[in-house]
């Protein structure tokens, strides 16, 4: 009965609203930063250096002022306030101080009347530079931290070893809009930032603090994001802006052109790695010992958190008795590296898949069976200990892709080959591969990180009509958050229409879009701040509230409808602002790497079917079947989205996507020679969604962004290895490494 | 601020008056390089020369035994109105990045900017095709394999313009193929032309993206001149075939691969299309 007076309401939890953008997106009519304008507007450039590494031995700026139209020119001797800024640790100026630590840092900023002029000026900077010798190698570096894990015996034996060394080389997020943003100073000495960013607030503590303003001077808005992946945590152009912004007071607007944007965000971290897996002679874990090393880069960035990921997820969705895994960050001379989707669980799954896959063979078994023999189940400790005490259904996901409708014949269409439109091959050399791959990924922050979001719910009677306004200040990267809390409103207020208002500083933090926890966080925050609408709704009634709910805009009980909510609500609105946080975590023990560091674990599970034209060395992934656990689809069609997307990112970093960089110098900083897979290369794909619901999280849902971009990679690695025998123990793939 | 000029000639005449008078006068067509150069900053042209308003160089005909394409012909124009009669050139075009570039992009263009990658080079090559190139001072015709000069250049006079590509119609068999790291949208790495002239028993060859120029496989083309073309190829002679035109390359390493690779995969190439064409004698 009460059941079914909490029919779902249309555009609810569960259903596949539609999002108020998508249309906007398609038709070209969605204004993204780089749209941004204001009146008497100028525009900002930046001055980066040309070396990986070198001292500063002047800066004159005489000529770069001089040109007609530009309206300041600035170094780090005009930062305000603190000089260094970080998501972690401060170590990264604003403008270079004294020395440059990689290609691409700024140095100087210049506002002009157009932009044009503001790069021309740039280039007048005259700058004086000793080149240094650049550290290039992450084990030369100076590590920034060191994560070790033990568990168990750390010298167990075991009758089958398997040893492997893996790398991975550098990827970009490669959104597709750039860094952009409009500052505008305002009469009381603050600044307004207009922006592109994943986490408003953290942009806002890191902006004060340079300009050296209280925070509340500070207040920043979300401008139409084109993409993050993780690119938009660290500060980009924020505090250029602000700062040429101050001193010229009139609004600025940076936008990073493509090459500039390749130099003005982190990247993947790159990452060298050693594991030996001892198991028994029918195939069960022994013991995994792993060395990861990953590349920092020049700033610490999120390394910190990257490389506690690659070690606490590192051995992957498997129960193993022993553990020696030891992962190091080091800083370099190279591009700072730090967030990027997956967030270090994607290097270390690319190596143990590929484990995994030798110990098969040393065993003689399926790929698949040897998976489902070591799989991680519900109530199975992770080497850190933590036991994992929500479904875990590693082996339920790899039988469903092995299970899965198998790829479509060869084609007779040159274009469906490898090689595509190039017309290489008609079918000779053409082989095909099958490959498996499993991944885990944690959900929200970690290690004992005060993780939580804000929201703020009004109610109110809009012409006689109740109506729900949602304000909080996560960022709608285009994974659909948006969408996400008007349906949670719905769901939770029984009213059709939701406003989500823009996201910005006047409401508390959400935190960061990443780490596949927004729905999740604001999720649950707008769920909690709707409950406590409610709350005070219901108390207006002179009875019990238990057992009342909202419904079809009315109050309704198991013995029908006891108010119009549009009585109750009358002239006087409720609103409500909450604070909501996701259960504990704690830090790691820094010996042991013990601790229960993780919210919650993600799971998704790949089949790859690949045609490798093994005299070309060229692959097409033919099909790629997949199933991940989401806990509840808050929004199906969304959720289908983000696991086509993360599939194909990691097919990218699998056959494509590398930025090269040779002694500290990005070699290929455009889409030119930054290759992401086309339509050509992404193929259809069978898509398996489970709900098994997690009790801890709301509505019982997991994050689902990162975890399809975690083995998609090392599937994709497995088919070509099983059509061409190579021992391919590097990403991404290149032809040469499968011919000669 | 500096600025820009634009010409926007309507007629050859103009054009080439114009040209005469700036020779620092960047011509731009589909503007499919011009304008990501612009972008990029690696070029500050005092003026653009506009070729899109004067007609004839966007049509096509005959002239005599050969088809004379104006260099303002799309690569779109050139798969639906000419794919019968140039295959070659036609499968070359079909990979030219997307479906806007080839609605915008030109032969000429792809001429003027004599890049090594230019994927109509090797085609035009292999048909053994001229280009007509005038100027105020008169019309001169350059067989294509020495219109390149260099990685980016060519022949061309600084106050002299591109007006047409002439190419004999196919007169037997031709293929194209193209090696890039994603299945579309994509430079070439390396990439192969053979053109089969039945009647003369003679092979045209285009060597693409593995030398500073495109260039031809000679030694190859003699090879299979000498060969008997009423029966099917020797396994050998494919061989040797693909040997020939992987030795008549001359790659380096760059971003795309490595000269070892490049050169591996021409034989390749090289033998596939070779089998292709003469598949289609029969
Ligand atoms: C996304 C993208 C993908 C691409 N993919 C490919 C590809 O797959 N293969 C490939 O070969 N190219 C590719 N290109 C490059 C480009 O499209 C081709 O080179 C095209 O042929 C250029 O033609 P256009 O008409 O656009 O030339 P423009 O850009 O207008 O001009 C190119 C050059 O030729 C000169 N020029 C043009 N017309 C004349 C003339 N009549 N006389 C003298 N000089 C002239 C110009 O001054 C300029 O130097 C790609 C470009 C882009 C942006």
């Amino acid at each position: 009965m009460k059941q079914l007076l909490q029919t779902r309401v249309t555009g609810g939890v569960g259903d596949s609203a539609a999002r108020p953008d998508g249309a906007l997106k398609v038709r070209g009519e969605f204004a993204f930063a780089s749209d941004l304008w204001a009146d008497r507007m100028l525009w900002g450039a930046t001055l980066r250096s040309p070396h990986p590494h070198a001292r500063i031995l002047g800066i004159d700026i005489t000529e770069a002022l001089r040109v007609p139209g530009v309206h300041a020119v600035l170094t780090h001797e005009d930062v305000p306030g603190s000089k260094r800024y970080g998501l972690e640790i401060a170590d990264q100026p604003v403008l270079a101080i004294d020395e440059v630590r990689y290609a691409g840092e700024p140095v100087a900023i210049v506002a002009a009347d157009h932009p044009e002029t503001a790069r021309r000026a740039a280039a007048r900077i005259a700058v004086s530079y000793q080149v240094l010798p650049p550290v290039t190698e992450a084990e030369d570096g100076q590590v920034l931290r060191h994560v070790p894990i033990r568990r168990g015996d750390p010298d167990a034996t075991a009758e089958l070893v398997v040893t492997g060394e893996y790398e991975v080389g550098m990827q970009d997020q490669a959104f597709l809009g750039p860094e952009a943003g409009l500052a505008v100073p305002a009469a009381d000495g603050g600044v307004d930032l207009y922006l592109a960013t994943q986490w408003l607030h953290a942009d806002q503590r890191q902006v004060a603090a340079c300009l050296g303003l209280p925070p509340a001077l500070v207040r920043l808005t979300l401008a139409g994001v084109g993409g993050a992946f993780g690119a938009r945590e660290d500060i980009s152009m924020q505090v250029h802006a602000c700062m040429l912004a101050l001193r010229t007071g009139r609004p600025v607007k940076m936008v990073y052109g493509r090459e500039e944007s390749f130099l003005g965000h982190v990247h993947r971290h790159p990452a060298k790695l050693r594991y030996e897996h001892g198991a028994t002679r029918d195939g069960r874990l022994v013991y995994v010992k792993a060395r990861i090393m990953l590349d920092g880069g020049a700033y610490a960035s999120s390394s910190a958190a990257v490389v506690a990921n690659a070690a606490t997820l590192g051995i992957g969705p498997y129960d193993v008795p022993n553990v020696v895994m030891d992962a190091y960050v080091a800083y370099t001379n190279n591009p700072p590296c730090g967030a990027m989707r997956g967030f270090g669980a994607v290097q270390a799954c690319f190596a143990y898949e590929s484990q995994m896959d030798k110990l098969a063979a040393a065993a003689g078994l399926d790929p698949v069976e040897v998976r489902i023999r070591n799989a991680l189940r519900e109530g199975a400790r992770m080497p850190t200990g933590q036991v994992v005490d929500g479904p875990a259904p590693v082996a339920e996901l790899l039988r469903r892709v092995q299970a899965a409708p198998p790829a479509p014949p060869r084609s007779d269409d040159p274009r469906l080959l490898p090689g595509g439109v190039g017309n290489t091959t008609h079918g000779e050399g053409v082989v095909r591969g099958v490959g498996y791959a499993i991944g885990i990924k944690n959900v929200c922050f970690s290690e004992g990180f005060d993780d939580y979001a804000t929201a703020r719910v009004r109610l109110e009677l809009i012409s006689g009509e109740p109506v729900a306004f949602v304000h909080t200040a996560a960022a709608e990267v285009g994974q659909g958050l948006v969408t996400v809390q008007a349906q949670v409103a719905r769901t939770e207020l029984g009213v059709e229409r939701v406003v989500v208002a823009t996201a910005d500083t006047s409401v508390g933090s959400a935190g960061s879009s990443s780490a596949s926890r927004q729905t999740y966080m604001t999720g649950g925050a707008v769920r909690a701040a709707c409950a406590a609408v409610r709350q005070r709704l219901f108390a207006r009634l002179a009875r019990d509230p238990a057992g009342l709910w909202l419904a079809g805009g009315k109050v309704v009980s198991v013995d029908g409808v006891v108010a119009d909510l549009a009585e109750v609500l009358g002239d006087d609105p409720i609103e409500e602002t909450v604070e909501w946080r996701h259960r504990p975590t704690s830090p790691l023990d820094p010996h042991t790497g013990q601790g229960d560091a993780h919210v919650q674990y993600a799971f998704a599970a790949h089949r790859a079917t690949v045609d490798v034209d093994v005299e070309l060395g060229l692959v097409r992934v033919v099909e790629i079947a997949t199933a991940q656990d989401v806990g509840k689809a808050v929004n199906p069609q969304a959720v289908v989205g983000q696991i086509h997307g993360g599939t194909a990112q990691g097919l990218g970093l699998a056959v494509m996507e590398e930025i090269q960089v040779v002694d500290g110098m990005v070699r290929n900083p455009s889409f030119t020679d930054y290759l992401i897979p086309t339509i050509l290369d992404v193929p259809p794909m069978h898509v398996e969604v489970l709900e098994l619901a997690d009790p801890h999280a709301p509505y019982g849902l997991r994050g689902v962004g990162e975890p399809p971009a975690i083995s998609s990679t090392p599937a994709v690695v497995a088919a070509i290895r099983a059509a061409t025998g190579r021992p391919l123990t590097r990403v991404p793939v290149r032809p040469e490494h499968l011919i000669g | 601020m500096s600025t820009v000029d634009f010409l926007a000639p309507r007629t050859w005449e103009e054009a080439l008056a114009a040209k005469a008078e700036r020779r620092d006068a960047l011509p731009i067509a589909g503007g499919t390089d011009v304008m990501v150069e612009l972008n990029f900053d690696r070029r500050r042209p005092a003026a653009l020369l506009d070729l899109t308003r004067i007609g004839e160089l966007a049509e096509w005909g005959s002239d005599g035994s050969v088809l004379r394409i104006g260099a303002g012909v799309s690569y779109r124009r050139l798969i639906e109105e000419l794919g019968g009669r140039l295959p070659g050139l036609a499968m070359a075009a079909r990979t030219v990045g997307s479906a806007q570039i080839r609605n915008r992009g030109t032969v000429g263009g792809n001429l003027g900017s004599a890049s090594p990658a230019g994927d109509a080079h090797p085609p035009l090559l292999a048909a053994a095709a001229t280009v007509q190139v005038a100027s105020v001072r008169g019309t001169r015709r350059v067989p294509v394999a020495e219109f390149f000069t260099g990685p980016k250049r060519s022949v061309l006079a600084p106050d002299e313009l591109i007006e047409a590509i002439l190419v004999p119609p196919a007169a037997g068999p031709q293929q194209f193929a193209k090696v890039g790291t994603r299945n579309a949208m994509v430079i070439a790495v390396c990439s192969f032309a053979i053109s089969l002239d039945r009647e003369r028993q003679a092979v045209g060859t285009g060597i693409g993206s593995a030398a500073p120029t495109p260039v031809r496989a000679l030694a190859a083309e003699q090879l299979l001149a000498a060969a008997r073309w009423d029966r099917p190829l020797p396994e050998p002679t494919v061989e040797k075939f693909g040997e020939l035109v992987a030795a008549a390359a001359s790659p380096i390493d760059d971003v795309r691969a490595t000269a070892a690779y490049r050169r591996r995969a021409l034989a390749v190439l090289a033998r596939r299309t070779l089998r292709w064409a003469w598949e289609e004698l029969r």
